[in-house]
């Protein structure tokens, strides 16, 4: 794992005492909220409905035990010791009083980790495949570059005035479990004809107000380019994107109204000019970070124990069956962390949980844990002979819920309950939905199925890109739910399509139910999952079922 | 026709704590909406929103609230107002919970 070194450290910990110094300013009235409201957005803090909010970066999704013990300390000591994992990779404490953030962010620093560009109109925290470094599917691990990209981008004196945030996401695997097309830039690492290895360039891809799949800007970008091709990209954009609208300042509005083509020649140019200042610092720099991250002393040991328990135990061997992916390593598997028990808040875990996952990672995991954008904690390395332990220690902590990419591992933003953007709740809609599907004990046979909930048009919950995505909208003064159907947030990413008309907060869950109890009698066996469903059969037979007084309106 | 004005509260977060307080009759600061001034006068909630505005060292982000006028003192009319009264619905935390 990257570690700091000097001048990181330097860096955090002169941003703390300045922001130190601006919070006792704040305090004793000599800054307004005017005046304070965008020097704590630089340091990752929010002000909500009920509170003060402190987004954290977790780079890449990729924590050490260390850390993971660190933010359940925050937790205990500043906030009500419990942390919420959000989409992007981060996580966020949802009580800190505004006297403790510099200690919360000086503490954070003690564990290399800070709050800074997690907010505001800058290059925000780069995020990653949660699977990287270990994925049997990867080219190469994507976290040396999202690292790079990281230290390029923070503090980076020409973008800290962008239109609008901007995000950007790295992948090395083919099967794309970081969204990069709903992202600024989405990098794909690609091999050419030659066998080079390289990016795929995409641009321009959001969801929001205005959903767009990202477009491919390069094909193929060797990489020693990286920084100097993505400088340009982001350069072309502070100069053409949008000032005059908020909701017309994202680089994808500046993609759909100047055209690909335009884009591509504007960068092609800044790049051919600011290429040469990139001397090979960038380079070099990269071979340090690559230092890194050389893949842990994977070990060999028998994996018989494991089958044997698999075999003994079926509330294990279904965990196993759900909660595991493919590892790059002999012997070793990819553990999901499900932080989504029926009936719980998507994405919350209390100081105790983070402090047994922490423990896990460091006895059993390489000393590894990864946050995933769908609002989960992996441990990346565990050798199949460990996971029977880890298992029985997970249960313990309430943190064994079967049910990874199915129907009640639900994307949720904070929503009406939170943030103060939102238009509706989505933590409820989610826990009703988990809690009902748990009743029915229909989740194994609904099999793939991912729901995604986001409480206002901003689409944190990325809505847009659910099988079945909920939208929380005030209609009236009442909070009113649409569906949106056939997304989907892969190598295949498509905006779902709106089904209809919204459902109250009463009927939502009724409406869902009756969506995909409804699917198991359209699928033409039980191997086609919901979305493939609904791309054989298409909007009808569903809004059919949404909607069924309607359809019988329409027959009559 | 002259609009009719829907009778407002002043309301803002607490710059320490970040919570909902509302602006009373005596210009304190309260937890309890209950206890806020009921504003019926579009240019008297102006300058109370001014007013409000200015103590920047108790407050952030002051703005006009819809109320109405309810058995024990104002009350909220919107739904996400009525959220700041209590607090999250999937935790027992915020002012349900003091």
């Amino acid at each position: 794992m990257y570690k700091y070194n000097d001048f990181d450290e330097g860096f955090v910990r002169a941003r703390v005492a300045q922001f130190r110094g601006q919070v006792e300013r704040r305090i004793d009235g000599s800054l307004t909220e005017d005046e304070f409201k965008p020097l704590r957005l630089m340091n990752g803090l929010y002000l909500q409905l009920h509170a003060y909010m402190l987004r954290v970066a977790v780079p890449y999704g990729t924590l050490n035990s260390a850390q993971m013990l660190q933010l359940a300390l925050i937790a205990d000591k500043w906030d009500k010791g419990y942390g919420h994992f959000t989409t992007r990779q981060n996580i966020q404490y949802n009580w800190p009083k505004l006297g403790d953030v510099p200690d919360m962010l000086e503490a954070l620093a003690d564990v290399g980790m800070h709050a800074i560009q997690t907010s505001g109109n800058t290059i925000r925290n780069v995020t990653a495949d949660h699977f990287a470094g270990a994925a049997s599917d990867e080219i190469e691990d994507p976290r040396p570059y999202a690292e790079l990209l990281r230290q390029w981008s923070t503090d980076h004196p020409e973008f800290q005035f962008l239109p609008r945030k901007f995000k950007i996401a790295v992948t090395g695997a083919a099967e794309d479990r970081a969204v990069v097309r709903a992202h600024d830039i989405g990098l794909q690492i690609v091999r050419n004809d030659a066998g080079e290895v390289g990016f795929q360039v995409i641009i321009g891809g959001g969801l929001g107000r205005t959903p767009m799949v990202g477009k491919v800007l390069r094909e193929f970008l060797p990489k020693a380019d990286l920084l100097p091709y993505c400088e340009a990209i982001v350069s072309v954009y502070n100069l053409l994107g949008r000032r005059d609208n908020k909701y017309k300042a994202r680089i994808k509005i500046t993609v759909h109204e100047n055209g690909l083509a335009k884009i591509q020649e504007l960068v092609e140019e800044r790049f051919v000019n600011i290429r040469e200042d990139f001397s090979g610092h960038d380079q070099a720099l990269l071979t340090e970070i690559e230092a890194a991250f050389v893949p842990p002393a994977f070990v060999k040991k028998p994996t018989d124990g494991y089958e044997a328990a698999r075999l003994a135990n079926p509330a294990f061997r279904s965990w196993t069956d759900t909660n595991l992916s493919g590892h790059k390593a002999d012997g070793y598997a990819i553990v999901s962390i499900s932080i989504k028990k029926h009936g719980a808040t998507p994405g919350d875990a209390t100081s105790e949980q983070m402090r047994v996952m922490a423990d896990l990672a460091q006895k059993y995991g390489h000393n590894e844990l990864r946050i995933s954008h769908e609002q989960n904690v992996i441990l990346p390395h565990v050798h199949k002979s460990d996971l029977a332990k880890v298992y029985a220690a997970l249960r313990e902590a309430d943190l064994a819920t079967a049910n990874i990419g199915l129907a009640s591992d639900i994307i949720a933003c904070p929503g009406m309950d939170y943030c103060a953007l939102a238009t509706a709740r989505s933590i409820p809609i989610a826990q009703e939905i988990a809690t009902r599907f748990d009743e029915l004990k229909i989740e194994h046979d609904i099999g793939q199925l991912k729901i995604k909930i986001s409480g206002c048009i901003n689409a944190c919950g990325h809505h847009h890109v659910g099988h079945i995505g909920i939208l929380g909208l005030d209609r009236a003064g009442v909070e009113n739910y649409q569906i949106t159907l056939g997304g989907d947030g892969t190598q295949t990413t498509t905006i779902g399509e709106r089904a209809g008309p919204g459902f109250s907060a009463d009927d939502i869950v009724p409406a869902i139910e009756r969506l995909v109890t409804g699917y198991l009698d359209l699928r033409s066996d039980e191997n086609e999952t919901f979305l493939q469903t609904y791309r054989r059969l298409g909007m009808e037979p569903f809004k059919a079922i949404l909607y069924p007084s309607e359809d019988k309106a329409n027959a009559a | 026709m002259a609009r009719i004005f829907t009778p407002k509260v002043v309301t803002a977060n607490a710059l320490l704590e970040g919570d909902a307080v509302w602006l009373t009759e005596d210009n304190t600061w309260t937890r309890n909406i209950a206890e806020a001034e009921l504003i019926t006068d579009e240019a008297h909630g102006d300058l109370r929103l001014l007013e409000a505005q200015a103590r920047a060292d108790e407050i952030a982000g002051a703005y006009l609230a819809d109320a109405r006028p309810g058995s024990s003192g104002p009350e909220p009319v919107h739904f996400r107002e009525a959220f700041r009264t209590r607090g999250p619905s999937n935790y027992h935390h915020g002012k349900q919970a003091e």
